[in-house]
C-alpha cells in the first residue's frame, strides 16, 4: 500500500487531521479566521488556482485531492509577506511549502509544475557536493523538457549566460567538478539519516 | 575601533565564479575598511535555500543548516554567524529557532549530526551583515569613514523579501524599511526613501522556473526606480540582484522598454565611497556597469 | 425681587485682552448701556485677588448679578463660581482675540466686536434671576429594579453594596433569568479558553443574604407614577394582591426573550427535534450534566453538530430580526466547547457569514474554539434538511464559492435576543394620528404588555429607539433614557451576553443612585447635572395647546384638567425644549429665558445698511457647537468679525421668535448649530434638534412674508470634533450675505 493510500484510509473524513500531523506547520491550519490578507499580499496571488485562505478552507472542507494535487503551493516564491501580514501569524509561507513537500512525498504532486521539477533538480544538485553547482542547475532547467527544446532554451538564454561568464559571475570549468565540502559522504549519511527519521514519523502516521 | 570578528557564512553564491561573487569581493574590501574580521565557516555546506523544501522537507533541509551552525559552534565558538546572502541567513536563522522551539526536532537534528560525529548545541546568534552595520558599526560610525562621497548619486534601496521578511532588520517596518536609505544617506549619496518598491519580491527562485510571472515583477522594480529618476538600485541579496540585473535584456526584447539600470550591492556603495578602486569594490561584475560609481571610483 | 437686582460687570485684562481692546470704551457701554450698578476691570479676573474683588462686591455692594466680560463660560468655571447670584458670561477671548487677527485693519471690527460681548452679557445678566429649587423634591433611598435576571441582579447587589435599598420586581417565579438556565457561561477572565460556571446560584446567594435587598417574585408592576426622589409603584403579585411602594429611581432590566425559531421552517426547526436553539442546547448540555450530549430524537450521543449562526438575524426577510445580536458567535464557541470538551473527536462545525466576537474575552475565547478544533466554516446555510438519522445542512461556501452540506447529529440556531421593552409609544402614536387622519377608527394592532404601566401622559412604558430597544444613547450617554431617574440596563437596551449585562447593570445602578441624590436637592440630572433652575410658566398667557407636553423629550410635563402644563421639576432636565416650543412665550426659567437670549440679540448695536457692516447671529448649542467653536478659537481659527454667538441649551430651545426678532432687527444671516439628529442622534436631550430642525423647516415662510432670502437662515449639525468646520460655516454665511445682500430691516 503507497503511503498515500495508507493516509487516505488513516484520515478518511479528516484531511485537517491529516495536515496537522504530517504537514510543516501543519497544526497551525485551524487557527485561520478566513480574513484573506494572505491572498491579497501575495506577489504571485494572481497565478494561484487557490491562494492561501482558500487551501485553508479546502483542508478544513476535506478537499484532500483539490489541494495536494494543486500546483498553487508551488507558486510560493518564498517573499514571506503572509507571514509578516497575517493578523493570526499563522507561517502561512512554512505551511505552504509543507503542503507542496508533503504532495511530492505522496507522489501526486502536479507533475508538470516546473517548480515542483526544479526544487527536485536543486536538491539532487546540492546533494552532490553539498552546494550548489549554479551551472549545472541551469543547464539542467533548460533541458528539462528534452534536448530540443533545452537547445533552444539555451539559445534563448545564451546572452545571459555570455554576460555572467564576462563578469566572472560564472565559469564554465564548474561543469567539470566545481565547488563543494570536503566529504560529501559525510554529510549525505547526516541528511540520510534525517530523510529516515523524518519518514518514520510521517509513516508511524498512517499506521 | 576595536577589531570586530564574525564567524562568515558566505553562501553558495559567494564562490570564486559563482553568481555573486562581485559581492564576496566587494563584502571583503568593505570589512577590510571597517575592520570587521570574517572567519568563514571550514567546510560550510548550503543551506538549501529557499527551494529546498520541495524534496528536501522539514527535518533533512533543517539538518543542513544544522551542520553549519554545528561547525561554527566547533571552529569559531562564540563568534556571531554572519550571513551576506538573504536566502542563508533566513534558512539558518529559522532552523536555529524552530530547534529552540521543537525540543524533538533538535533532538533528531543532533541524531542526524551525530552520523557524522557532529554535536549541535544551538545558542549561536544567527545574524545578517546588514546588521552589523547597522546594529554594531552605525551609521554615525560608517559616514565617518567616508572618503568619497557619494554625491549626486540617486540610489533607490531595494530591500528584497528575505532579508526584510520574516525576520527583518530589528526596528524595521516590514513594509517600509529605511535602512538601505540611512546607509545610502550615511555614505553622501540621494536615498529614496519612498521608491515603492523596495520590499517587492523578485520571484527569487521561480525566476528559473516561472520566468515570465518573474519578469513581470522584475520589471515593476526596474520601472519604478526609472521613476524615481534613480541612478543606480542598491540591494543586500544575491538572489534579487542576479534577478533584477540580469534579465532586463529579456524584458527588453519582451516589452520594448529600454531597460539600462545597474543593481549594485551596498557592499560595493560603502567600498566606492571609503575611496576603494574600481577592482576592489568588484564593479567589473556589473553586467550593466554603474558608471556614476566608477566616475567617483577613477577619483 | 427684581428691583433688588444689582448688576456688577467686571472686565479682565489678562491673557492679551488688555492689549486688543480699549476698555474704557468698553466700561463706558457697560455703564450707559447695559446700566450695570458697578463696572470694574482688573489686569487677571480670575487670579485670587480677582475673584476677591467681586466676591467683596456681593458681599459688601449687595451685587446680585455678576456679569463676567472675560473668557469663554466654559473657561475658568471653577474660580468664577459664586453663590447665590447670577453670573453671566461676555466672551472676550474665545469670542473676540482669539478668533480675529491682532493687526491694525482688523482693531475697529474687532473692538466693535467685543462692545456688543460686553452688551449682551449686561443684558442677559438684567434678565437673570437667581434660580431657587421648586420644593417638589422627595428623597428615598429604595431603587426599584425591574427584572431579575443577571442585568437586574448585579444592580441590586451593586445598590446595596453603595449603602441603598433596592427591591427587585421579578415576573417569573425565580431569580437568574436566562443564564440560570445555561449549562455555563462565557469566560470574563483571562485566560478565556475555557467556558465557566455562571456564577447565577452564588448571586442568588448573595441577594438573599443582603438586608438591603428585597425581591417580590412572580410579580409586575401594575402602576408607577411620581418622579426622580418620589416615584410610587403599585408592584402585584400573581394571585393579585397589590402594595404600592415608593422608589427614589428605578432601574429597568426587563431583559429580552428568544427569537421565536418556529419562523425558520427553512431551517429545520419543528421538522425534527435534532434542531435546536442556542437556548435549547443549554437545556440538553444540562441535562448531560458534563457527559456527552445526546441528541433529542433517538437519545443518541451527538457525534457530529453544526451551528448555524445568524438564524433569523440580520436578514431583510420578513419576521427576522434585522439586527445582530452580538452574542450569539461566542456563545457557539462556548457550546461547541461543550462538545469538544467532552470528547474531542466530535466534529463541530460553526457556519458563519462574519464570526463577531466583541468584548475583552472575544477574540481569545474564538482563538482557544479554533485549538480545541471547533471548525468555522465562512458560509451562508439556506436550508436544513431533516434526515431519517443524519440532517443535511444545506450552505453556500462563501469562501471557495460553491453550493454545498454537511451532515450532523444535531442543528444548533443561533437565534437572536427579542427585547422585552413594552409596547412602542411612538409607533402607537403615529399609528393613531394616521387613524385619526383618515378617519378610521385607531386599533392597536399588537398588544404587549406594559412593564413600568407609568401613569405619564407620555404613555406607560420608555420610548423605543430602533427595533424596540429602549432609546438611550448607548454610546455617549448610555443607560440614560428619555424619562429621567429610570435607567434602562442590560439586553432591553441593546443586545448582550451577562458580561457586559453585568457591566450595565453596574453603570445603571451608580446612574440611578445619581438621581435620587439629584432629586433630593433639586438639581437636574444629566446632561445639565447640578442645574437648579426650573420651567415654570404664565398661566394667564397660556392657550393650553399642549405643545410643551407633547414636545417635552422626557415626559416631564404632564396636563391638569384644563389642559395647562403641569411640570414635575425632577424629571426635568432643563433643555428648554418646552421653552423653544410654545407659541405664546409663556415658558422661562430663572436663568434662561425667551428675554435672557432675546435681549441679547436686540441689544447688540446694528449698524446701518451703508456701513457694508453686516450682522449674523450664530446660535449654537451648548454641548457640541459652542465647545467646537471654543476650541477652533484656542486653535487659533479666525471667523468673522460680523458674528455674534449665543450659546443655547440645546437648539430644541430657540423659539422661532428669536429668528423672527432678529431678522427684523436687521441681522443679515442667521446660523443655527445644534447636534446631530435621528437615529444616529448625538443631541443630548435626544429629540432637541430634531424638534429644532421641524420648527426651521418652517422659517422659510417668516422669511417669504418678509421678503427676505431664504438663505439668511441656515441650520447645520456640529460635532465637538468640527473645529474647522464650525468657523468655515459661520465665513460662508458672511460670503452669503455678501452676496445676497444687507437686510434691508435695519434702524
Amino acid at each position: 500500500m503507497s503511503t498515500n493510500t495508507a493516509m487516505v484510509e488513516k484520515y478518511r473524513n479528516n484531511f485537517l487531521k491529516e495536515v496537522e500531523a504530517n504537514v510543516e506547520e501543519g497544526e497551525w491550519v485551524k487557527m485561520c479566521m478566513q480574513c484573506g490578507v494572505c491572498a491579497g499580499s501575495c506577489p504571485l496571488g494572481n497565478a494561484w488556482e487557490h491562494p492561501p485562505q482558500e487551501i485553508f478552507m479546502m483542508i478544513r472542507a476535506g478537499k484532500r485531492e483539490d489541494v495536494l494535487t494543486s500546483d498553487s503551493m508551488w507558486m510560493c516564491t518564498s517573499c514571506y509577506n503572509c507571514i509578516v501580514r497575517c493578523p493570526r501569524e499563522l507561517p502561512i509561507t512554512h505551511i505552504m511549502h509543507g503542503l507542496a513537500h508533503y504532495a511530492k512525498r505522496l507522489g501526486i504532486q502536479p507533475k508538470g509544475n516546473p517548480t515542483q521539477w526544479f526544487s527536485e533538480v536543486f536538491w539532487n544538485n546540492m546533494m552532490k557536493k553539498g552546494r550548489v553547482n549554479e551551472l549545472k542547475l541551469g543547464l539542467s532547467m533548460y533541458f528539462k523538457d528534452g534536448f530540443v527544446s533545452g537547445i533552444k532554451e539555451s539559445l534563448k538564454n545564451a546572452k545571459l549566460g555570455m554576460n555572467m561568464q564576462k563578469t566572472k559571475r560564472m565559469a564554465p570549468m564548474e561543469f567539470f567538478g566545481g565547488h563543494g565540502v570536503k566529504n560529501p559522504g559525510d554529510l549525505q549519511k547526516i541528511i540520510k539519516k534525517a530523510q529516515e527519521l523524518e519518514a518514520a514519523r510521517i509513516e508511524e502516521h498512517g499506521k | 575601533m576595536a577589531k570586530r570578528e564574525y564567524s562568515y557564512y558566505p553562501g553558495c553564491s559567494s564562490q570564486k565564479g559563482a553568481s555573486s561573487s562581485n559581492m564576496m569581493k566587494s563584502v571583503a574590501t568593505m570589512c577590510e575598511e571597517l575592520d570587521v574580521q570574517l572567519n568563514e565557516i571550514p567546510d560550510w555546506n548550503c543551506c538549501s535555500a529557499s527551494i529546498g523544501y520541495g524534496s528536501g522537507g522539514e527535518l533533512p533541509r533543517l539538518v543542513m543548516s544544522a551542520r553549519n551552525i554545528a561547525l561554527s559552534e566547533e571552529h569559531n565558538p562564540d563568534q556571531d554567524i554572519v550571513a551576506t546572502c538573504a536566502a542563508c541567513w533566513l534558512s539558518t536563522r529559522e532552523a536555529a529557532e524552530r530547534f529552540e522551539d521543537d525540543e524533538n526536532m533538535f533532538k533528531e537534528a543532533n541524531e542526524a549530526l551525530a552520523e557524522a560525529g557532529m554535536k549541535l548545541t544551538n545558542k549561536t546568534p544567527i545574524r545578517h551583515m546588514a546588521e552589523v552595520l547597522i546594529e554594531d558599526i552605525g551609521y554615525e560610525e560608517i559616514g565617518k569613514g567616508v572618503k568619497k562621497p557619494l554625491e549626486g548619486v540617486k540610489i533607490a534601496g531595494y530591500v528584497g523579501c528575505q532579508t526584510n521578511r520574516p525576520f527583518g532588520i530589528d526596528g524595521e517596518s516590514y513594509e517600509n524599511p529605511m535602512y538601505l536609505d540611512g546607509l545610502v544617506d550615511a555614505l553622501g549619496g540621494d536615498s529614496i526613501p519612498t521608491y515603492e518598491k523596495k520590499v517587492q519580491c523578485c520571484g527569487g527562485a521561480l525566476a528559473f522556473s516561472e520566468p515570465e510571472k518573474s519578469q513581470e515583477m522584475i520589471k515593476g522594480i526596474i520601472e519604478a526606480a526609472y521613476d524615481n529618476d534613480a541612478d543606480m538600485i542598491a540591494t543586500p541579496c544575491p538572489l534579487c540582484q542576479a534577478n533584477v540585473e540580469i534579465y532586463q535584456d529579456q524584458i527588453n526584447a519582451k516589452y520594448g522598454t529600454k531597460f539600462d539600470m545597474p543593481v549594485v550591492y551596498y557592499s560595493q556603495l560603502i567600498s566606492v565611497a571609503y575611496g576603494r578602486n574600481a577592482n576592489d569594490a568588484a564593479l567589473n561584475g556589473q553586467i550593466i556597469k554603474a558608471r556614476k560609481l566608477e566616475e567617483i571610483a577613477a577619483k | 425681587m427684581a428691583d433688588e437686582k444689582k448688576i456688577g460687570a467686571y472686565m479682565c485684562k489678562g491673557c492679551g485682552l488688555g492689549e486688543r481692546l480699549d476698555f474704557d470704551n468698553m466700561k463706558m457701554i457697560a455703564e450707559r448701556e447695559g446700566k450695570a450698578n458697578l463696572v470694574k476691570e482688573h489686569d487677571f479676573l480670575c487670579s485670587a485677588e480677582g475673584v476677591k474683588m467681586i466676591q467683596d462686591d456681593i458681599d459688601n455692594e449687595g451685587v446680585t448679578n455678576v456679569a463676567i466680560c472675560a473668557c469663554s463660560r466654559r473657561a475658568k468655571t471653577e474660580a468664577f463660581n459664586f453663590e447665590g447670584v447670577a453670573i453671566t458670561r461676555g466672551n472676550l477671548r474665545e469670542g473676540v482675540i482669539w478668533v480675529r487677527p491682532d493687526t491694525d485693519e482688523a482693531r475697529e471690527t474687532t473692538q466693535e466686536m467685543a462692545e456688543d460681548y460686553v452688551r449682551m452679557a449686561c443684558f442677559e445678566s438684567k434678565f437673570t434671576q437667581v434660580p431657587k429649587s421648586s420644593e417638589q423634591q422627595g428623597r428615598i433611598d429604595n431603587v426599584l429594579v425591574v427584572g431579575g435576571g443577571v442585568t437586574g441582579m448585579t444592580a441590586a447587589i451593586e445598590i446595596a453594596k453603595a449603602g441603598y435599598k433596592a427591591s427587585i420586581v421579578e415576573k417569573s417565579g425565580a431569580l437568574g433569568g436566562h443564564l440560570a438556565d445555561a449549562w455555563k457561561d462565557i469566560p470574563s477572565r483571562s485566560p478565556y479558553a475555557d467556558p465557566v460556571d455562571t456564577g447565577v446560584a452564588d448571586m442568588i446567594a448573595a441577594i438573599e443574604a443582603d438586608a438591603n435587598i428585597t425581591v417580590h417574585l412572580n410579580s409586575t408592576l401594575t402602576k408607577t407614577s411620581g418622579a426622580p426622589g418620589r416615584f410610587a409603584a403599585d408592584i402585584s403579585t400573581e394571585s393579585g394582591s397589590t402594595t404600592t411602594e415608593n422608589f427614589g429611581a428605578i432601574v429597568q432590566a426587563s431583559g429580552y426573550k428568544d427569537y421565536d425559531a418556529n419562523q425558520l421552517p427553512e431551517l429545520g426547526y419543528g421538522k425534527t427535534p435534532d434542531v435546536v436553539t442556542q437556548a435549547e442546547l443549554e437545556k440538553l448540555a444540562v441535562e448531560a450534566n458534563g457527559g456527552p450530549i445526546k441528541r433529542p430524537s433517538d437519545g443518541k450521543e451527538v457525534t457530529s453538530v453544526a451551528f448555524v449562526q445568524c438564524a433569523g438575524q440580520r436578514s431583510d426577510k420578513e419576521g427576522h430580526l434585522p439586527y445582530c445580536s452580538g452574542t450569539c458567535c461566542l456563545t457557539s464557541i462556548k457550546q461547541a466547547m461543550y462538545f469538544k470538551d467532552n470528547n474531542s473527536d466530535v466534529d463541530t462545525t460553526v457556519i458563519y457569514t462574519d464570526l463577531r466576537t466583541p468584548g475583552a474575552p472575544g477574540e481569545d475565547f474564538y482563538r482557544s474554539g479554533q485549538q480545541k478544533g471547533v471548525v468555522f466554516t465562512k458560509g451562508e446555510v439556506s436550508e436544513v434538511a431533516a434526515g431519517s438519522d443524519a440532517h443535511s445542512v444545506k450552505f453556500k461556501d462563501l469562501i471557495l464559492n460553491e453550493d454545498t452540506e454537511m451532515q450532523a447529529d444535531l442543528v444548533v440556531l443561533a437565534t437572536g435576543q427579542v427585547p422585552n421593552s413594552g409596547p412602542d409609544l411612538e409607533m402607537q402614536a403615529d399609528d393613531k394620528a394616521d387613524a385619526e387622519e383618515a378617519g378610521e377608527e385607531y386599533v392597536q394592532e399588537i398588544p404587549v404588555d406594559s412593564i413600568l404601566n407609568l401613569d405619564y401622559r407620555q404613555g406607560p412604558d420608555m420610548p423605543q429607539l430602533v427595533h424596540g430597544f429602549t432609546d438611550s444613547h448607548f454610546i455617549c450617554f448610555p443607560y440614560e433614557t428619555r424619562r429621567t431617574g429610570i435607567y434602562t440596563a442590560g439586553p432591553v437596551r441593546r443586545p448582550m451576553d451577562s458580561l457586559q449585562a453585568k457591566e450595565d447593570g453596574t453603570g445603571a445602578a451608580m446612574k440611578a443612585i445619581h438621581a435620587l441624590e439629584d432629586a433630593a436637592q433639586g438639581r437636574a440630572a444629566h446632561p445639565r447635572s447640578g442645574d437648579l433652575s426650573f420651567p415654570s410658566f404664565r398661566q394667564e398667557g397660556c392657550t393650553q395647546c399642549k405643545r410643551c407636553t407633547v414636545e417635552c423629550p422626557f415626559g416631564a410635563i404632564n396636563e391638569d384638567e384644563e389642559g395647562y402644563p403641569q411640570f414635575n421639576e425632577a424629571r426635568c432636565r432643563r433643555c428648554g425644549t418646552c421653552m423653544g416650543a410654545c407659541p405664546v412665550r409663556v415658558i422661562s426659567f430663572e436663568n434662561y429665558s425667551v428675554d435672557t437670549v432675546g435681549q441679547q440679540i436686540k441689544n447688540v448695536e446694528m449698524p446701518d445698511e451703508f456701513d457694508e457692516k453686516p450682522r449674523i447671529l450664530v446660535l449654537a448649542c451648548e454641548n457640541d457647537a459652542y465647545p467646537a467653536l471654543d476650541m477652533a478659537a484656542r486653535n487659533g481659527n479666525h471667523y468673522s468679525e460680523f458674528s455674534r454667538v449665543i450659546p443655547v441649551r440645546c437648539l430644541g430651545s430657540v423659539n422661532t421668535i428669536w429668528i423672527t426678532d432678529a431678522l427684523n432687527s436687521g441681522y443679515d444671516g442667521i446660523v443655527l448649530m445644534g447636534c446631530r439628529k435621528d437615529d444616529d442622534y448625538q443631541c443630548h436631550f435626544v429629540r432637541g434638534s430634531r424638534l429644532a430642525g421641524i420648527r426651521m423647516s418652517k422659517i422659510d415662510d417668516t422669511l417669504e412674508q418678509l421678503n427676505l432670502e431664504p438663505d439668511r437662515v441656515a441650520t447645520y449639525e456640529i460635532a465637538i470634533t468640527d473645529v474647522d468646520r464650525a468657523p468655515a460655516l459661520i465665513n460662508e454665511m458672511a460670503e452669503t450675505v455678501e452676496k445676497v445682500g444687507m437686510n434691508p430691516f435695519k434702524f
